[in-house]
C-alpha cells in the first residue's frame, strides 16, 4: 500500500495526537507551555477550586512582559493592579515548581522572544500560550499556537489540549525581494492580500525561496502575524538555518540528543505531492515597503500607493468609512508625507536583535525629528546586551534616542507606554485596532526601517530613499 | 470552569452590524489586568459605550433601551486578535448567552464555547434577515435550539441550521467541560508523556 504524501503539520500534529474523538476535538500532548501574568490568574484559580495539581510543571515556562514597566524596573511598579499580577505570577509559579523569569531576572523578556533565544522552542514540537502570538514559535517547524485561560487551565492540569484539527493552507513566494524589503513586509503584503479574515480555520505552511533565505529572526516576524489573517498559526520547515540558530543555547539538546534530533528534525517537512485546502503564491518582486492605514492589520498598502476607496477594499463599506474616520484619513489620499508623532519599536513581532540592526541602519549619521516621541524597547534582556555590544546603542545615543528595558510596551500599552489620543504612531508591533495603543491612538504597522525613516524625518518617508 | 447548561434560548437580541469586531474593543488591553474573573461585563465595548469622561455614547446600541436580550448579533470576523479570554468573559458577564455572527475568529469561539456561551454562525443572507427583522422591530425575538441546532426568526419564521460538533454540543448541553474529559484519561497521557522526546 502506498503511503499518503504528508505535509509537516500534519507529521507534527499527529505524532502529538493522544486520543482521537469521532466529530470532536483531538487531545493534543502539549510538549511546551509559555505563560505570563495576564492570562495566567484565573487559570491557577480554577486549579485551585477544583483541587488539581500542575501535571508537568518542568515542560511550563513563565515570564512577566505584558504588565512590564520600561523604565526604572529596579524600583516597585507603581501601577498597584500590574503589581498584583505580577506577584500573582510570582506566587503561583513558586507554589507549582514552575520556572519563572519575573521581572530583574537576567532572562526576563516578552515570551515569545526569550523561548526561542533560550533554546527552549524546539523544531517538531507542540507549543502554546495564553496569547495569539504564540504562532511566532512556528518559525522553528513546531506547531504553536494561542489559548484561552480555559485552555491554560487544561494545559497546566494535564498537559493535553482539545483542538479541532485545523485546514492546511501553504503560502508560497517565489523568487527574490528587492531592496529595503523586511520580513514584516513580507508578512503585512500577504495579510493585505488575504484580509484579517483570510485564513480563518486554516493553518498555514511557508514556503519558497524567500523564507528558504530568511533568518530565524525574520522567520518569527513572518509566524508571528499569521494569527493577523485568522489563522490558528503558521509553521516553517526546519533547515540548516534552524540547527543553527538553536545550536548551543542554553536549555537546546547537548552532545548525543543534539545528533539525535537533528537527524529527527531532518525528517521534518512536507512531502513531494501532499495536498493543502487551499494554496496561494505571491512573487516577492511585487512587494514594496508595507504601512496600514486603517484598523486591521489586513488594511495595508505599499508606502507609495493611495488609500484605497471602499469600493476597490471590498468589504462593508460602512465598516470601512468608520475605520477611516476613526485613523482621520480620506479615501485615495497618499500615506508618504503624513505627520507621525509617535515611532514605536519592539514587540514580539519587531523586538529581535536583527530588527534593532535594521533601524541603526537608517539612523546613523542621522538626528531624530524633534516633534517624535520613540520607543525603542528590546524584546529582552539578552536583546539588550546585544544592542550594547554591537555599538547599535551609540548609534541611537548619537542620534538623539533613548534605549528602553524589555517588555511588550506600547504594543498594547498595558503598561505606561501609551500613545495618546489623537495622535499618530508608525509602529513595528502586529495591531492596529482601535485603542490598542492607548484609547484614540491611531496606528500605521510597518516595519524597522519603515520606522526608522519616520523616526528621523518626523513623517512617513519611503526607506529606500535613505538606504 | 463549570457553567449552565444550553439547551433552548429564546430572547430578543442586539444587533451590532459592524465587521471585524477584535477582541481589544470588546474588552480594551487596560482592563485585563484583574486576577479574578469577575466585573468584565462593565467594560464590555468600553471605548465604543462610553465617553472619555464615563458618560454612556447615545449611539452605541448597548446604550439604546430598544435594544435588550442574551443574544448579541455581529458582522462578520466578530472576535479576531488577542486569545484574550476576558473577551468571552465579558460579554458572558454582561448577560450575552449566544452570539450571532456570519464568520468568527476561532480562538475566540473556542474560547467562548470553554465558558458557555454559544456561537452560532450562519450564512450572510441570513444574517442581513436578522438585522433587517430587528430593525423592522426591536422585540423580535430569535430561537437558538441547541439539540435540533436551528435558529429561528419569530416574526418572519425564517430558520436555519448550524454547525456544532457533537463533542461541544454534548459538553453544551450538559454543562461539562474539557477540564472533566481530561482528566479521567490522566493514565493514557502519562504513558504518551513517558515516549516523549521532549
Amino acid at each position: 500500500m502506498s503511503k499518503i504524501p504528508a505535509t509537516l503539520f500534519d507529521k507534527v500534529w499527529d505524532s502529538h495526537a493522544v486520543r482521537k474523538i469521532e466529530d470532536g476535538p483531538d487531545v493534543l500532548f502539549i510538549d511546551r507551555h509559555f505563560i505570563h501574568e495576564v492570562t495566567s490568574p484565573v487559570a491557577f484559580l480554577g486549579l485551585e477550586s477544583r483541587g488539581l495539581k500542575v501535571m508537568f510543571p518542568e515542560k511550563t515556562f513563565a515570564t512577566a512582559d505584558h504588565n512590564t514597566p520600561t523604565i526604572n524596573q529596579h524600583l516597585p511598579v507603581q501601577d498597584p493592579l500590574s503589581a498584583n499580577q505580577l506577584k500573582a505570577l510570582e506566587t503561583n509559579t513558586a507554589k507549582y515548581g514552575i520556572s519563572h523569569w519575573g521581572l530583574g531576572n537576567p532572562r526576563n523578556g516578552i515570551v515569545h522572544v526569550v523561548g526561542p533565544e533560550n533554546g527552549i522552542t524546539l523544531p517538531g514540537m507542540t507549543i502554546v500560550c495564553g496569547d495569539s502570538h504564540t504562532s511566532t514559535h512556528g518559525a522553528f517547524g513546531a506547531i504553536a499556537f494561542g489559548i484561552g485561560t480555559s485552555e491554560v487551565e487544561m494545559v497546566l492540569s494535564s498537559q493535553c489540549i482539545m483542538q479541532q484539527k485545523p485546514k492546511k493552507m501553504r503560502i508560497t513566494v517565489t523568487g527574490t525581494t528587492g531592496k529595503g524589503i523586511t520580513p514584516k513586509d513580507v508578512t503585512l503584503y500577504i495579510i493585505s492580500r488575504l484580509t484579517a479574515a483570510g485564513a480563518t480555520g486554516y493553518f498555514v505552511e511557508y514556503a519558497g525561496e524567500v523564507f528558504e533565505k530568511m533568518s530565524m529572526e525574520g522567520r518569527m516576524t513572518v509566524c508571528n502575524m499569521s494569527i493577523e489573517m485568522g489563522a490558528r498559526g503558521g509553521i516553517i520547515a526546519p533547515d540548516e538555518t534552524t540547527f543553527a540558530y538553536i545550536k548551543g543555547r542554553e536549555k537546546a539538546p547537548q552532545g548525543q540528543a543534539w545528533d539525535n534530533a537533528v537527524a529527527y528534525w531532518k525528517t521534518l517537512k512536507t512531502e513531494e505531492g501532499a495536498t493543502f485546502d487551499m494554496e496561494y503564491t505571491f512573487e516577492a518582486s511585487e512587494i514594496e515597503p508595507m504601512i496600514t492605514y486603517g484598523t486591521n492589520p489586513g488594511m495595508g498598502l505599499g508606502i507609495t500607493q493611495r488609500i484605497p476607496t471602499a469600493q476597490a477594499a471590498g468589504g462593508s463599506e460602512a465598516s470601512y468609512a468608520k475605520s477611516l474616520q476613526y485613523m482621520g484619513f480620506s479615501e485615495e489620499e497618499p500615506m508618504l508625507g503624513k505627520k507621525v508623532d509617535y515611532v514605536f519599536i519592539g514587540s514580539c513581532t519587531n523586538g529581535r536583535i536583527e530588527d534593532f540592526r535594521a533601524f541603526a541602519s537608517i539612523v546613523k549619521g542621522r538626528r531624530k525629528a524633534d516633534h517624535v516621541t520613540a520607543w525603542i524597547v528590546p524584546g529582552s534582556h539578552i536583546v539588550e546586551q546585544q544592542i550594547k555590544e554591537e555599538g547599535i546603542l551609540d548609534i541611537l545615543t548619537a542620534a538623539g534616542f533613548q534605549l528602553r528595558q524589555p517588555g511588550c510596551s506600547a504594543c498594547l500599552a498595558m503598561n505606561d507606554d501609551k500613545v495618546p489620543a489623537g495622535k499618530y504612531a508608525v509602529s513595528t508591533s502586529n495591531r492596529n485596532f482601535e485603542g490598542r495603543q492607548g484609547p484614540g491612538s491611531r496606528t500605521l504597522l510597518a516595519s524597522p526601517l519603515v520606522a526608522a525613516a519616520a523616526a528621523v524625518t518626523g513623517v512617513v518617508t519611503d526607506p529606500r530613499e535613505l538606504i | 470552569m463549570a457553567y449552565d447548561k444550553f439547551t433552548v434560548l429564546k430572547s430578543a437580541a442586539v444587533p451590532m452590524p459592524i465587521e471585524n469586531v477584535d477582541t481589544d474593543q470588546i474588552i480594551p488591553a487596560r482592563f485585563l489586568k484583574a486576577t479574578e474573573r469577575k466585573g468584565f461585563g462593565d467594560n464590555l465595548f468600553r471605548d465604543w459605550r462610553y465617553n472619555t469622561d464615563g458618560t454612556p455614547k447615545a449611539d452605541f446600541v448597548l446604550n439604546n433601551p430598544i435594544y435588550s436580550g442574551e443574544i448579541l448579533v455581529a458582522g462578520k470576523n466578530f472576535g479576531s486578535g488577542s486569545s484574550r479570554e476576558h473577551a468571552a468573559w465579558a460579554i458572558y458577564d454582561y448577560g450575552f448567552r449566544c452570539v450571532v455572527s456570519s464568520f468568527f475568529a476561532d480562538i475566540f469561539k473556542n474560547n467562548s464555547l470553554n465558558i458557555g456561551i454559544l456561537p452560532v454562525q450562519v450564512s450572510p443572507e441570513f444574517l442581513h434577515k436578522i438585522f433587517t427583522a430587528i430593525e423592522a422591530d426591536p422585540k423580535t425575538e430569535l430561537v437558538i435550539d441547541l439539540p435540533a441546532q436551528t435558529i429561528t426568526i419569530t416574526a418572519t419564521g425564517d430558520s436555519m441550521q448550524f454547525d456544532i460538533n457533537s463533542y461541544k454540543k454534548h459538553n453544551m448541553t450538559n454543562g461539562f467541560d474539557d477540564i472533566d474529559y481530561l482528566q479521567a484519561m490522566k493514565e493514557d497521557i502519562q504513558a504518551f508523556a513517558a515516549k516523549s522526546m521532549y
